[in-house]
């Protein structure tokens, strides 16, 4: 074909004939032919690979957003759960059902760490597992009292932060190699640590280039408030040269908009006042090199692993740090190069949802290898949650399943009793005319008006239950039907009249010519058509907002009555939650979606072929 | 019966007729149709048959506003094959088509006129037309086998009528059919594949033993040969033959070859009147009106 495009027969031949069909022009037109038909493949390639490019573009981002949010990490905390503890006298489920279960997990993780003894820190320690940690431990008790009363360690799942520090997603960290003998001034409290080295030298001109990083942030601001400052003056001396022109009632208009300006511009004085003296302070700072440097939590932390201690720095100078031990120090002795070491997390502690501390005492928890990854069975298995580590797509998969079953037990039937009375009983008039111009219009009616529909009709006037699958079952089967008659229509008329007259030349009635021989034949189009209108019904979102599917529910529904949300509704909402582990969850979820989707419409590819006949 | 002697006559009419095509053709140019034509409408009918099995008085036929059928006489005699020729859209197919009332299921058809099976007026408003489509059973121009097997193909339409009570019966039924139509012998092995995986022959007379397992009275096929090989053709051709022993046939065919030799009566149509009706040998050997004469020694359509 390329070859063929590349050469024309007639390049460079020769001119033999002069005929209609070998002339010269008769060769530019040939010439003229190929370049077009190599324009419009080019075309043609060109639209195909940018579709191409996009879908990748688009499902790669979506799976590189929701692979993370398939494993879970879980750590395992001692926990009492003798029978002595929890249940002395034996009494059995009344009592179990009461035990402080949050105790039992606070328990757990202070026993790990003897040495947190304040009150905050000892909040931090509690928040970094999952606040449904005891809820779980009191299912499993209740569930399986033989099997876990009496069982000493239980994993629970972390929090989501703490979960995407061990997926790597909180910070950028660095290690510095140390080369030189570090002797520590104390094993608690505030201490110094001072290395024989320049072991902080390196650091120490990373923190002040991040000064320099944020004196330049703070230069392009002040550059932006001089020249709102330059505008409001051109403004003031614009409205008092006009001034003497006006009238009275405008003059007065005029000194009220001065002074409003005037206001402003005071208060743009005080601004780039300050701003010039932080700016001069970081300037100054980031310039002294080598001078100590304090390190406030709009800095990155730098973490001093030691005798078996941490310590967080909180000045810094090339050969020193000063800074409060937050895992004690076994000893005060020297430790050799290469013994101790010195972390540097970027992002600055109050640019992240975990805290220096936190981080710390998971990386204590991971040390003890009590911190485990596993295959995320909880996304999986439970219903909506504001823990983001709790969080599961199973309720809103249960909804759209029940959803799913009323649609389609009510838009299968109507739809082919309606294409098949409309195809080949009804008679051909205005009414029937009417009546399929409609069908087809519904079809291009946005999906909202359904879900209006359904909320004046089903909820207001019939008064069915809120947010319940039924409901939503029935207004997308509305939503469904123009598709699955139109569906169905085609697929009737594509049957050959030729089956048609055999089975009435045989003396078979309408009726059951219809049913005998051209449904059969038209079945599978029709449930092509069906599951494409299905697949469009599972993600629909703004029908079943208007009928309330929208509400967060926690618990699993169990019958189509049960308020419920569906997959895509449940996606809608994930998607406007702040929580990094949400936003992954959303992606998840939208490929559970898309795998349901695809599912189905291999089905339909599937049965299609299966029951395709030759005729 | 003489069908070859038939066949002969007309091959030596073609032949005569190539010879004198000049001379005809010029005489035609400078005169009116000669006397013996008919007036348009009336038609030339010779030698009744003897029992008349279908009767069609004044039956005209309008598809919307357009007539497609102008005032047809036409006796359909028992046990005897009848072939309507013409040209392409003389409407030879609608009448057949007027016999069994398959032109109901189009909407727009329009049938006026009297047509009887028997005693019996079949477009009275009392009967019923699933009974009369038991009675005339029909055979289409492209094989039109039902996707399923052989057996069931044959066994549908016993089955909708509840002629057999019995599995046994009903299996006899196919049976006997299938060996009616001479299509026994090559499928008995495999009455569960699908009908639609035969031969094109093969599916032609599937659809013939499908047709006469109702054990209907009269047998209509709109040009049952059309899409068939010379092989195929024949074995159908000898088929037909046999039928008339049981069944009173109404063939529509293209081929005059085809009405010669398996007809006894042929009608010939054009423009929608019924031109000319007779014994096939007359119709062939010695036509009354030039329209046939000109239409079976090839001159047109």
């Amino acid at each position: 074909m390329t070859d063929v495009a590349a050469s024309p027969p007639a390049a460079g031949a020769p001119s033999q004939g002069q005929g209609l069909h070998t002339s010269d022009a008769a060769r530019k037109r040939l010439k003229a032919r190929y370049a077009s038909e190599a324009r419009f493949k080019f075309f043609g390639i060109a639209a195909v690979l940018t579709a191409a490019f996009f879908l990748v573009l688009l499902l790669s981002t979506i799976v590189g957003q929701a692979i993370p949010a398939f494993n879970q990490h879980y750590v395992t905390i001692p926990v009492d759960l003798s029978q002595e503890s929890l249940d002395p006298n034996n009494e059995g489920e009344a009592v179990l059902r009461r035990v402080d279960y949050d105790a039992v997990v606070r328990n757990g993780l202070r026993s790990l760490f003897p040495y947190v003894e304040s009150r905050g820190d000892r909040r931090t320690l509690g928040g970094l597992v999952s606040s449904g940690s005891a809820v779980r431990i009191r299912q499993a008790v209740l569930d399986d009292p033989d099997a876990t009363i009496g069982q000493t360690s239980f994993a629970v799942p972390l929090d989501d932060v703490a979960d995407l520090y061990f997926k790597g997603q909180v910070s950028e960290e660095r290690f510095v190699e140390t080369t030189g003998e570090a002797s520590p001034t104390g094993t608690e409290g505030t201490i110094q640590i001072l290395s024989t080295a320049n072991d902080f030298r390196d650091l120490l001109a990373d923190v002040k280039d991040f000064l320099g990083e944020q004196a330049d942030e703070v230069e392009r601001e002040l550059a932006s408030r001089e020249r709102s400052l330059e505008r409001a003056e051109i403004d003031i001396v614009s409205y008092r040269d006009r001034m003497p022109e006006e009238g009275a009632d405008r003059r007065e208009f005029f000194e009220d908009q001065v002074q409003i300006l005037e206001r402003g511009i005071n208060g743009l004085n005080a601004n780039i006042r300050d701003l010039t003296a932080e700016l001069a302070d970081l300037r100054a700072r980031s310039t002294a090199a080598g001078a100590d440097e304090v390190l406030t939590t709009e800095l990155p932390s730098i973490l001093v692993e030691i005798n078996g201690g941490v310590v967080k720095a909180s000045s810094i100078n090339a050969t020193a740090v000063e800074g409060e031990v937050i895992v004690p120090l076994t000893t005060t002795a020297a430790a050799s190069g290469g013994d101790w070491s010195i972390r540097e997390v970027v992002l600055p502690e109050r640019n992240r949802k975990l805290d220096d501390r936190s981080l710390i005492y998971l990386d204590q928890l991971a040390a003890e290898e009590r911190v485990e990854r596993q295959f995320n069975m909880i996304f999986f298995s439970s219903g909506a949650s504001r823990e983001a580590e709790l969080a599961g797509i199973w309720g809103a998969v249960v909804g759209s399943f029940f959803t799913m079953i009323v649609t389609l037990s009510l838009a299968f039937p109507l739809g082919v009793a309606a294409a098949i009375y409309l195809e080949e009983f009804a008679p051909k008039n205005r009414l029937t005319q009417l009546i399929e111009v409609n069908i087809n219009n519904l079809a291009a009616v946005p999906s909202i008006v359904f879900g209006l529909l359904g909320l004046a009709v089903f909820l207001n006037t019939f008064g069915l239950p809120r947010s319940a699958p039924l409901v939503g079952g029935m207004v997308l089967a509305l939503m469904t039907l123009p598709t699955i008659i139109i569906a169905s229509r085609a697929a009737l008329r594509a049957v050959p009249p030729s089956i048609r007259e055999g089975a009435l030349g045989v003396g078979a009635s309408k009726l059951q010519t219809v049913l005998h021989h051209v449904l059969p034949l038209a079945m599978p189009g029709i449930l092509t058509g069906t599951i494409i209108g299905m697949a469009q019904a599972l993600g629909e979102t703004a029908p079943l907002l208007m009928i309330g599917m929208v509400a967060f529910i926690v618990d699993i529904p169990s019958t189509p009555v049960d308020p419920s949300t569906v997959l895509p509704v449940q996606i809608f909402m994930w998607a406007d939650f702040p929580e990094v582990l949400f936003r992954q969850k959303t992606s998840a979820a939208i490929l559970v979606l898309l795998a349901f989707l695809v599912t189905m419409n291999a089905l339909a590819v599937i049965l299609r072929k299966r029951f395709e006949r030759r005729w | 019966m003489s069908t070859t002697n038939v066949q002969d006559a007309a091959q030596d009419m073609s032949q005569q007729a190539e010879t004198t095509t000049a001379h005809e053709t010029a005489a035609q140019s400078s005169q009116a149709p000669g006397s013996d034509v008919a007036p348009g409408g009336t038609t030339i009918t010779d030698a009744p048959p003897d029992v008349i099995k279908m009767k069609g008085r004044n039956v005209d036929v309008f598809y919307g506003d357009k007539q497609a059928l102008f005032d047809v006489d036409l006796d359909i005699g028992e046990r005897q094959v009848t072939a309507l020729i013409g040209p392409s859209g003389c409407g030879k197919s609608t009448f057949l088509r007027c016999l069994n009332r398959m032109n109901d299921t189009i909407d727009i058809a329009r049938i006026e006129g009297d047509i009887t099976l028997g005693e019996q007026d079949i477009y009275d408003p009392h009967i019923d037309v699933v009974e009369l489509r038991a009675r005339v059973g029909m055979i289409f121009q492209k094989p039109n086998p039902f996707p399923k097997s052989i057996f069931e193909n044959i066994a549908y339409g016993p089955r909708i009528h509840g002629l057999a009570d019995t599995k046994t019966d009903l299996e006899e039924i196919v049976v006997t059919s299938l060996q009616k139509a001479g299509l026994f012998e090559e499928v008995k092995d495999r009455l569960d594949a699908p009908g639609t995986g035969l031969s094109g022959g093969q599916q032609q007379r599937l659809c013939i033993a499908r047709a006469i397992a109702t054990s209907p009275e009269v047998l209509l096929m709109d040009e049952p040969c059309s899409a068939l090989d010379p092989i195929a053709t024949a074995k159908v051709e000898e088929l037909i033959d046999e039928l008339r022993e049981n069944f009173t046939v109404v063939i529509v065919t293209h081929s005059m070859q085809q009405a010669a030799r398996v007809s006894q009566r042929t009608a010939f149509f054009h423009l929608g009147i019924l031109v000319e009706v007779g014994a096939t040998d007359q119709i062939f050997t010695n036509p009354r009106d030039t329209r046939t004469r000109d239409y079976i020694t090839g001159r047109f359509g």
